[in-house]
């Protein structure tokens, strides 16, 4: 039952990224739903799998798989955020504030 | 001793991924972790001996704690500011000086930033960390640094300095 309970929790957080992902203006500010609800969707289903079949071969796997997830969503949303604007990808018109733009010149 | 170290890290990873304790298992991650150690050992940990202290494995788990609820935090924020019709975003890009001196600390500051609520680490020049942020809620430098960087710059510094 608790499996049940995270694993809807992860399904319905990712599906809350997804429609932040179409919702949301730019490229940037959808890196951001990308990144954050779908990782802890990600990891809720993870800690669901390991709920439902204990703390064996395939439930430490999970358990394994939420760091490595972390690190990977970190650093992918960290490039991709990275060469987009390198490759000169506009922010939004309601964006506020760009301190990196005289960094890179 | 770097190496060392590597390599019981590994060890213990391919052990916990595979889950079976045969001896050919193990052979078989021995080796696999003899040459990530051989390959990758001389990039990372300086200092070995921080391992074997206490204090820094209890401020690891504090940190681990805040940034869990930090994450949830994330979501439920982003869910928020989704799901709302009007969509209050203020996006910009800060800049954020940080006081962590060593590469490891910093890759663990910016990627805990990239996981709270709001921000991502777009980029480390030298000692600033430039972040883009989805509802940037004060001009003042002194102000929003520590509103992004929080209590994790304390922690890492406590742990991994």
């Amino acid at each position: 039952m608790a499996a049940i309970i995270l694993i809807s929790i992860g399904v319905i957080f990712n599906i809350f990224g997804c429609i932040g992902l179409i919702r949301l203006p730019d490229m940037y500010n959808r890196l951001q739903a990308a990144t954050k609800c779908v990782t802890l969707g990600c990891c809720s289903i993870l800690v669901g799998v390991m709920v439902h079949y204990g703390l064996g071969g395939a439930g430490f796997r999970a358990l394994v798989a939420i760091p490595i997830l972390f690190f990977t969503a970190t650093v992918a949303a960290h490039a991709l955020v990275r060469g987009a604007y390198h490759f000169g990808t506009k922010m939004d018109e309601r964006s506020v504030k760009d301190d990196y733009m005289e960094a890179v010149k | 001793m770097r190496y060392v170290t590597i390599f019981i890290l590994s060890l213990v990873f391919w052990l916990l991924i595979t889950f079976k304790f045969t001896v050919p298992d193990i052979a078989a991650g021995a080796v696999a972790s003899a040459i990530t150690a051989a390959i990758f050992g001389r990039y990372y940990f300086h200092n070995v001996y921080k391992f074997l202290q206490p204090r820094r494995w209890f401020w690891f788990v504090v940190y681990l704690v805040t940034f869990i609820w930090a994450c949830i935090k994330a979501n439920f924020d982003v869910a928020y500011r989704v799901l709302h019709p009007a969509m209050p975003i203020r996006p910009g890009i800060v800049k954020v000086k940080t006081t962590l001196r060593s590469d490891f600390a910093k890759t663990l500051l910016a990627n805990s930033i990239t996981m709270t609520p709001g921000t991502i680490t777009v980029d480390i020049i030298g000692d600033d960390i430039y972040i883009h942020w989805i509802y940037i809620r004060s001009e003042d430098p002194a102000q929003y640094t520590s509103m992004v960087t929080g209590r994790f710059e304390e922690y890492i510094k406590k742990f991994a300095e």
